[in-house]
């Protein structure tokens, strides 16, 4: 979707600002944001493209208004109440008042190394072979999809070079909307930086994103 | 009382309202059973103590020590950094990408926040706020001034957008001057930003 996160070379939000010897957190509560996460990410409810997609649909004035913890923690409580394990009476009372749908797994503290260890490779078999190889031309397509998509809008209808074939890849746009992982061969494509910006582009630069194959259409 | 009242007084049992938010949702899945705080705490302690860009570091100073290394690097960099031990989470997939004297590389996720936290740690705020992300992508030069870089006019500038589950470490240009050193030397001088490309290897002393 078209959503206030897919940023790429929008304007106006001022300088980078990188702090100086930043620390890991900069509030209690961020730990626990990131651990809370992590480990209801384990009832195995929901993949890491419908968290992702939760993410994105914060209405805009408030996903630029929210530090990443706090965005994080508004995606958390929208996919807990999307799959049951939390209600709105729950969040309202700050404590618990209903039930709860069960999960697949509950995340046990001597758990915690060999899931982290082991994290969620999202590389699958494909029985296709791939429809382009390294060096193809290739046009990315236009489009504007309601739902999750990974193809940002600057990269949309822009002619650029497969520059490796990876390997099938979950795809999100379905996967983030429990329509199955249909794995695509995915491609690393890269763009000149007038083919992306225009007039007034920087010459000396390269942009590549990482396509599934529907996103490409031969140039 | 006066009307800033609620901007001065905390008390050790109050908690701005964002704390709060959290603190209620993680007593809510407690109380339901389906989180172990102590599995919060391990994860927690996994990214403060144990993951983070002194793993990057040590892949870089090998690269730069050990041909045969880089070269796997290249052609292998999740087989490549397994093989020092560092797995997992948000680096299931991983390429290297080396700086040349022709080519700087710069690490971006416009549309998120992807990262390679096994090597590399949790992202910095930065990384993940939207001033990054929106320019990084469109005027990389002009960030790299940000962060104290300015590369030749002539020097291509690459930069590579997370968009999928494939991670991206800077492997940066060894500096000058770096001869005789071991690899533990020469992993003090790889920071954090040299690994994302907004920044550069230090110098020896």
């Amino acid at each position: 979707m078209n959503g206030p996160q897919d940023l790429g070379g929008q304007m106006g939000f001022g300088p980078v600002a990188p702090e100086k010897d930043e620390p890991i957190f900069h509030a209690e509560w961020e730990k626990r944001a990131l651990g809370v996460t992590l480990a209801a990410g384990a009832f195995g409810a929901w993949n890491i493209d419908e968290s992702r997609h939760a993410r994105e649909t914060l209405p805009p004035a408030e996903y630029y208004t929210s530090s990443y913890y706090q965005i994080w923690i508004k995606g958390l409580e929208t996919l807990l109440q999307r799959h049951g394990f939390v209600s709105a009476a729950d969040l309202a009372a700050g404590k618990a008042v209903d039930g709860t749908a069960p999960p697949k797994r509950v995340l046990k503290a001597a758990d915690v190394a060999a899931t982290l260890a082991r994290g969620g490779p999202c590389d699958r078999p494909m029985e296709t072979p791939a429809r382009f190889k390294a060096g193809d031309r290739v046009r990315t397509k236009n489009f504007n999809p309601t739902g999750h998509t990974r193809l940002p809008r600057y990269a949309r209808a822009k002619n650029g070079l497969v520059e490796a074939v990876r390997e099938g890849y979950v795809f999100p746009d379905s996967n983030a909307h429990q329509k199955g992982e249909v794995p695509q061969w995915l491609y690393t494509v890269v763009f000149d930086g007038p083919e992306i910006w225009g007039e007034g582009a920087d010459p000396t630069l390269t942009v590549s994103i990482d396509a599934w194959e529907s996103y490409l259409e031969q140039a | 009382m006066s009307h800033d009242h609620d901007h001065h007084h905390h008390h050790d049992n109050e908690l701005d309202p964002f704390a709060a938010r959290v603190r209620a949702l993680e007593t809510i899945l407690t109380q339901k059973g389906l989180i172990d705080p102590a599995a919060v705490d391990a994860i927690v302690d996994t990214y403060e103590t144990k993951v983070g860009p002194r793993n990057g570091a040590k892949v870089v100073a090998k690269a730069w020590s050990d041909p045969a290394y880089a070269d796997w690097l290249k052609r292998d960099a999740t087989a490549a950094i397994a093989s020092l031990g560092f797995v997992g989470r948000q680096g299931e997939h991983m390429q290297a990408v080396f700086n040349t004297p022709d080519t700087h590389n710069m690490i971006v996720c416009t549309l998120c926040s992807c990262y390679p936290w096994p090597v590399l740690g949790l992202p910095p705020v930065w990384y993940k706020a939207p001033p990054y992300r929106s320019r990084a992508v469109i005027d990389p030069r002009g960030v790299l001034a940000e962060f104290g870089v300015t590369l030749p006019a002539d020097m291509k500038v690459r930069v590579w957008d997370s968009t999928a589950e494939l991670r991206y470490l800077v492997v940066p240009m060894r500096p000058e001057g770096a001869d005789g050193l071991g690899e533990d030397q020469l992993a003090e001088l790889v920071t954090r930003d040299s690994m994302i490309g907004t920044g550069l290897a230090r110098q020896p002393a």
